[in-house]
Formats: C-alpha cells, structure tokens, sequence
C-alpha cells in the first residue's frame, strides 16, 4: 500500500465512540517516584486512547506523530514544567511550545489532562469554528504559547521566548518539541547558532526522534546523522533518552539547565505510532485515519497495558 | 500662492527620526528591544546600541529566525521592534510573518528600512517594491509607510502601544516635512493635505510630497487636485477614498513601490464600492540599473509624472 492510499475513510458519526477524558490532573504534591511514573503512565495511557478517538471522529489528524510525543507531553504539563492552569499569565512560568503543530491532538488532549482546557472541547477537534483548530493556534487557547504548524518555527520562538528571560535573570525554562523531519528546515538551525552563541541555557530543546517523515524514513530523504554531534557543534548540551519512558524524561526535564552557558538538546528516541502493534514505526500512520475496526484492535491493545 | 520662489525644503533621511524615537521608547519602557540581522549599521542603531547594548538581539544573518525571535520576546513580555532592509525582513521571513507575527497576533514591530529603490545601483535584488503588495494581503498585520520624520515618531510610538503586529516602512531616500504642525498620526487614516475638487492624488510614503509638487504643477495649469496622504496601506481609509472619488473625477495613486501596494488597495476597494477612474503611479517592473533619483525619473514618481497622470485621467 503506498502512503497515500486510503488516509481518510468515510466516518460515520454515529459509529465513533464518544468517549470522555477522565481528567488526573498534575502529578500531586509529595508523590513518591513510583506513584510519579504510575501517574504519568495512566495519564499517558488515557491521552492516547482519547486522541485515537478524536482522529477517529475528526476523519483528520496526524495520529502517528501524536503518539510518539505524547510521553514527553504528559511527563512535562503533569509534573516536569512549572506551569499551572491557574498562572497562565505568570512572567516567570515555564514555557512549551509544540513546533511540531501537527500533533495538535496530542498537544490538546494533554492540555485537558493537566486542566489548561476542559475535556468537553476535545469533542470539537477541527470542527467548525473549534478553538482545536488542526494547528495549534495561541488566539485560540490560552495555555498555547505560540501558533505552529508550518515546520521550523518553534524553536526560533522558544530562542526568543528564552533570551526575554535571560535578559530579566528569570529562573523560568523554555522547552520546545520539534519533530526529527522538521529539522530539515534550516530556520532552526539559524536557531540553533543563536541559542548556543547567546548560551541559553534555560532553553530545552526536545527533538522527537521518531525516524520518520510524512513520506519516507528521515534517513533515507535527508539524513540529520550524526545529530548529536552537530548540536554540540551547535553549542548544545545533548541528552539522549528513551522518550517513551516516563522516568527517564523525568529525570532529563529536572536536570534542566543542564550545563551553565549551554542549551539542553534532548534528543528523544521514540516511535511513531507507539505503542500500537500496527502503527508503530511505521511511515504510513504519518496522516492516515483508522478505521472502525482499527480504532477497536488499538483500543484494547492500549486497554491490555 | 505666493509668487516669490520657495527655499528649497530641508531633506531628511527618516531612519534619524527612527532611531532618535527608538531610544526615547526605550528610555521610558524597558520591554523595548531591537531585533535585528547584522542590520545595526543600515538601521542607524548605532547610538541605540551605546544605550542600551543588551536589548539589541542581534541574530545575524538570519531573516527566519530574526521574527521568529522577535514573536518569542514578545511571549517574553519585550515589545520586540525587528528591524533590517526591507527587502530581506519582508521576503525572506515572509511566512513568520504570517505566522509567528500576524497569525498570532503578537505585540511586535515589523520595521522595514532603506525600502522601495532606496538602494538605486545596487539593484532589484536590494530593492524593496513588492512589501506593499505583499504586507497588505496578509491579515491582522498593520501595515504603516511614514511620509516624514514627524509621521515617522508618531507611527514608532504608536506601534510601540498598539498590542497587535505592525509593519512599519521607514524611508530612506531624504524627504522634506510633509506635515502641518501640530500633526497627529491616527492609524487607519488617511490625511487630507490639500483640498482640491477636479481630481485626487493619493499617495504614500516617499511619493507624498511628490504628489504635492504634482497638485502645484497642476494648479499652474488651472486644475484643482486633491492630496491625500495614505500612510496607513492596511486597513485602509475606506470612507476618505470613497469620499474623494463621489467629490472628484478619479484617482492617481502614487507609491515609490510596485503599484500593487497603495494603488493596488485603492483599486480593489473602489471595484466593489465605488468603481471609478484610476492611474497608478510606481514601479511596474523590476527595476534597470540606476540611482534611486534616476530611477524614480524612469518610473515617473515625480511631481511631473504624478501630474501627467492626473491629466491623463482628466482627458487634458
């Protein structure tokens, strides 16, 4: 089947499910590591399995990149970042900006979970006049940082976002997610040489290591090898990790600022798809939409974690 | 008229204005910074940087991400003021303007320097016709041409306030006042500099005291012209343009850019609202070799050009 071939099925509305978030909210106050990382997973868990549904619903969506984000989103809005639903307007909150806007779903579903958005909305993904616009849109949601989209603009904003608080001595951490593919795009390398020249170190930059583009492999279209090595080039503090396990990431977003006078390159290895067993690492869930008995086979799949 | 010859006009080069408002911003507001491209010489920055050094971000040259760090300070809380040739801000950063500027709504100044044919012999690649055309088209984004250093000031200072994104054109090429004293910007407006009923010349930026040598050659030869001076391309003055077009025989639009900017706007207002007869004045085509005077000559951006123009639309 070529990648193109059947992206978007005819969706009967009656047949999707409509299922509601149920909301944990941040990790609370005092939990033990393990209760942390229990907490992230099941939040994980039940982001992913609302996203499916909403991609479902919306007959639209990019479900492959979602789920290869989805554990550094919820490992940051649940617990890593210092932001709440109630500071949005704080100068000296932690930011995050989705680079990769076309996990909209995943960036959405996320802000329920933690409490930026009321999960009632996620019903209105990409319909008429939704604040869930297919691109997250920052006059649309408050808790949405900046309008993304269009590939390599998110880091240049975070670079901006996190020289206003060196320049106010603000302890605040910027942290910006773009896709591996999306560095393709050469503004982010003018990013790059910025950050690292002008050393922000309170500047985390995540890139989701999923290995796939919308059409082909990233090695195989224009290879980013040896990435690590040029974001230290680059100025970087690189950190690689799993960026499926929530432990691990907790650990990397603690640790930010990693080193004094160097931005944070986390380079997050994950998998498109993760963890469905028809999705996963797989070029052609880059925008394609499942059907119902998929939706059903990715259920219980997420079901039986 | 008095019949005695005029002194000829002091000229200025309106980046002075530009960088002495800077400074007076900066002085009463410490979010002011200047983003720029290596951009501090041709943004006459220079004394700016003597003040206030740590609140210029200097990129490089990097137009992509020169607006795209100016749209993060912004979400810092800086009102970011990003400044480099024309030219390069407004093609090569066209889509973070979109985007990270207009489509966002940030509080950020767009200032586009050394714009039009300010550049002459160095030719079509430095030269800055199409920001018109192409500022106005994109949505939410308010696009400003200041005629004059007073005009100049009150734009920065307004922009500086106005929590919205703001592309402010900032001429090169020396002008004289074009304003009477006392004058006040007000954005979306366009400002009537002298009243006339056979016919008007609306005109922008550079091209403004232009249309006013124009309005005097067509006095001479007894035609009543009316200058309106347009410094805001988008929105536009609907009501003021409509109004000259029911109160005189057409208009000329003049702009020392591709005629798609001002003359552009003009055009497709009056198509729906009030068509009437129309001359455009401004370059038409990628410009020859030639110093920015010679070239303003060659595309008749001048008061005799204006003035043909003008009777051309009269049948005279």
């Amino acid at each position: 089947m070529t990648v193109e071939e059947d992206l978007v099925p005819e969706v009967v509305p009656g047949a999707v499910p409509s299922d509601t978030l149920t909301v944990l909210g941040r990790v609370p106050e005092g939990a033990s590591r393990d209760e942390v990382v229990a907490h992230l997973a099941e939040a994980a868990r039940l982001v992913r399995r609302r996203d499916l549904q909403m991609v479902r619903a919306a007959g639209l969506g990019h479900i492959g990149g979602d789920f290869s984000v989805i554990d550094v989103l919820v490992t940051l809005y649940l617990h890593a970042m210092n932001v709440t639903p109630d500071q949005l307007d704080g100068p000296d909150r932690d930011r995050f900006i989705l680079s990769k806007g076309h996990a909209a779903a995943a960036l959405y579903t996320t802000l329920a979970m933690a409490g930026f958005l009321p999960q009632e909305q996620l019903r209105t993904f990409m319909q008429p006049e939704s604040m869930l616009n297919g691109h997250p849109a920052r006059t649309k949601i408050a808790a949405v940082e900046a309008s993304t989209g269009p590939l390599g603009h998110g880091l240049p904003i975070a670079v901006g976002t996190a020289f206003a608080g060196k320049l106010d001595g603000s302890r605040r951490r910027t942290f910006v997610v773009t896709g591996d593919g999306e560095l393709q795009e050469g503004s982010n390398w003018e990013a790059l040489m910025t950050a690292g020249n002008h050393k922000l170190d309170h500047l985390c930059v995540i890139i989701d290591r999923n290995r796939l583009q919308q059409g082909a492999r990233v090695a195989d279209t224009n290879d980013l090898e040896p990435l690590a090595d040029k974001l230290r080039a680059f100025g970087m503090e690189v950190v690689e990790v799993s960026g499926h396990d929530h432990s691990a990431l907790l650990d990397v977003f603690a640790a930010v600022p990693a080193a004094s006078g160097r931005p944070t390159a986390v380079i997050a290895r994950t998998m498109k798809g993760h963890p469905i067993s028809f999705m996963s690492d797989n070029v052609a869930w880059h925008h394609k939409v499942p059907s119902a008995d998929q939706v059903e086979q990715a259920l219980a799949e997420l079901e039986a974690k | 008229m008095s019949t005695t010859t005029a002194p000829a006009p002091t000229l200025h080069d309106c980046r002075d204005a530009w960088v002495t408002t800077l400074i007076e911003l900066a002085e009463a507001d410490d979010r002011i910074v200047a983003v720029v491209n290596d951009s501090v010489g041709s943004s006459k920055l220079g004394p700016f940087q003597e003040r206030f050094g740590e609140r210029v971000v200097n990129v490089g040259i990097a137009e992509q991400d020169m607006v795209g760090v100016g749209a993060g300070l912004a979400n810092g809380g800086k009102i970011p003021f990003v400044s480099a040739a024309a030219c390069f801000l407004s093609a090569r950063a066209m889509e973070q303007i979109k985007v990270d500027a207009a489509y966002s709504q940030h509080h950020m100044v767009l200032v586009g320097q050394s714009p039009g044919m300010a550049y002459g012999e160095l030719g079509p690649t430095h030269h800055s016709i199409e920001d018109l055309a192409w500022m106005r088209v994109i949505p939410g984004l308010t696009v400003v041409v200041p005629c004059d250093p007073t005009e100049t000031a009150q734009v920065l200072r307004w922009a500086a306030a106005h929590d919205g994104p703001v592309y402010v054109r900032i001429a090169r090429m020396p002008v004289p006042d074009v304003n009477p004293e006392g004058y006040e910007f007000v954005p979306g407006k366009a400002v009537l500099l002298r009243a006339g009923a056979d016919v008007t010349l609306a005109a922008t930026g550079t091209a403004v005291h232009r249309a006013l040598d124009a309005a005097e050659l067509l006095a001479a030869e007894g035609i009543d012209a009316r200058v309106l001076s347009v410094p805001t391309i988008s929105p536009l003055d609907s009501e003021a343009i409509i109004a000259a077009v029911r109160e005189t025989a057409g208009i000329v639009t003049a702009e020392e850019a591709l005629t798609s900017g001002l003359g552009g706007a003009i055009a497709e207002l009056l198509a729906t609202r009030h068509p009437a007869p129309m001359r455009f004045i401004g370059a038409t085509t990628f410009a020859p070799t030639g110093s920015v005077g010679w070239l303003m000559e060659h595309f008749g951006i001048t008061g005799t050009g204006i003035a043909a123009a003008a009777k051309d639309l009269l049948g005279r």
